[in-house]
């Protein structure tokens, strides 16, 4: 029994990220207003961010800035496990930029199908699709 | 709708915490993710590219590509946005009656059926409804803006000793002139940074980051590769690493910015160019 304690403690990142994710999964899937749906994305990509983020820490490990890194004597010997693992880092601050460009075309399209349908409920525009 | 959907959430989140069971442990320091490659990076960075932010060096030299074509993703989120509001708007008759305010005095006029005032600074152009913009509000983002711009210059040029970067500061200088265009309205905005403007730097600023690659490319070195700049700048090849990754940055600032700029403007207005929100 401690056993599991201590792995679902250990593992505490993968369970926020699996909530996280699985709501915005859920709100892409079973709501019905498109921008309501467009949150969800949001959610479902924040859950990614906070996985790969998570990933990346190292215990006792700080920041992937080098330390002493100007000055004349820049040869200091750098260990690997001093420093947190930059490569996550990298990866989503692309992703969080290109994150609110997408959420940019989704609203977008939201507005012109908007202008189209008048309404945002996906049933009424399926209706109203069908009926042409 | 909503059943299917709670059964698809609910097995995709239990073979999700089933997977979970074989990754490693928060924050262990031998997970595969922190054995493979980052060691190298964040040993080889100093003296590969003379810059201490590892993450700008891998981001802006290492994985140079792929930083790249992410800009060019946000260059066409934002053209996307102008296709699908903006184009579609040019049809649609202007109306008919336009209302001008004197800005000393704020009478307003109505000029009928397509009469215009030439632009001059004695009037602005309003819209049917119009709110004055509240003056405690107008005058604290004034004194804001400039030091959120200055932050902003701050955080691109020292992107390589601290945390910061293109991206982040492309984000607050446009969050800045969002600011601006939230506290006035979006037609004082779009006078003092033109729709035109901000297509222009949105592509400059991809073509500045392209460029610098292919400059390299044309000094006989592959894509990308800033070490060839070395003859240009008359440093030496690592030093040069990291000026060409400052190049890179602005470029990518200068795009992030002017997509941010315009995907509020398509977006709060719908295309319409009016007050705004």
């Amino acid at each position: 029994m401690t056993d599991l304690i201590s792995t679902v403690v250990a593992k505490y990142n993968y369970w926020i990220y699996i909530t996280l994710m699985m709501i915005g999964l859920y709100a892409m899937i079973a709501k019905n207003n498109l921008v309501k749906k467009i949150v969800g994305m949001n959610i479902f990509q924040t859950a990614i961010i906070l996985f790969y983020v998570s990933i990346g820490v190292k215990k006792g490990a700080t920041i992937p800035i080098l330390e002493h890194g100007h000055g004349p004597d820049v040869h200091h010997v750098v260990h690997a496990v001093d420093y947190i693992n930059p490569l996550p880092h990298v990866l989503m601050l692309t992703a969080i930029v290109v994150g609110v460009a997408t959420l940019g075309v989704a609203l977008a399209l939201a507005i012109r199908i908007y202008n189209n349908y008048n309404t945002l409920e996906e049933n009424e525009i399926l209706t109203q699709v069908r009926e042409k | 709708m909503k059943i299917i959907g709670l059964i698809i959430v609910v097995v995709t989140g239990a073979l999700l915490i089933y997977a979970a069971a074989d990754f490693p442990a928060w924050s262990d320091p031998a997970s595969p993710a922190s054995t493979y490659l980052s060691p190298y990076f964040i040993e080889k960075t100093m003296e590969e590219t003379s810059v201490p932010n590892i993450v700008t060096a891998v981001l802006a030299d290492y994985r140079g590509f792929d930083t790249m074509f992410e800009t060019t993703v946000i260059f066409s989120a934002g053209v996307v946005c102008f296709f699908l509001l903006r184009i579609s708007r040019r049809e649609e008759e202007e109306p008919e009656t336009r209302y001008y305010r004197h800005v000393l005095t704020g009478v307003t006029i109505q000029l009928k059926e397509g009469y215009k005032i030439p632009p001059s600074a004695d009037f602005e152009r309003i819209d049917a409804v119009w709110t004055p913009p509240d003056l405690i509000i107008k005058t604290g983002c004034r004194i804001l803006i400039p030091f959120i711009q200055l932050f902003a210059l701050y955080v691109i040029a020292h992107g390589h000793h601290s945390p910061g970067g293109g991206f982040q500061g492309g984000v607050i200088l446009g969050a800045s002139v969002i600011l601006f265009a939230i506290s006035h309205d979006l037609r004082t905005a779009v006078r003092r940074m033109s729709e035109k403007l901000i297509g222009i730097l949105c592509a400059v600023g991809v073509s500045i980051y392209a460029g610098t690659g292919a400059l390299c490319l044309l000094l006989k070195q592959n894509f990308l590769d800033y070490s060839a700049l070395a003859g240009v700048l008359h440093v030496d090849p690592i030093t040069a690493r990291s000026h060409g990754i400052l190049m890179v940055e602005i470029g990518v600032g200068i795009a992030v910015l002017a997509t941010m700029i315009w995907i509020y403007n398509n977006i709060s207005s719908a295309g319409r160019y009016r007050q705004g929100l």
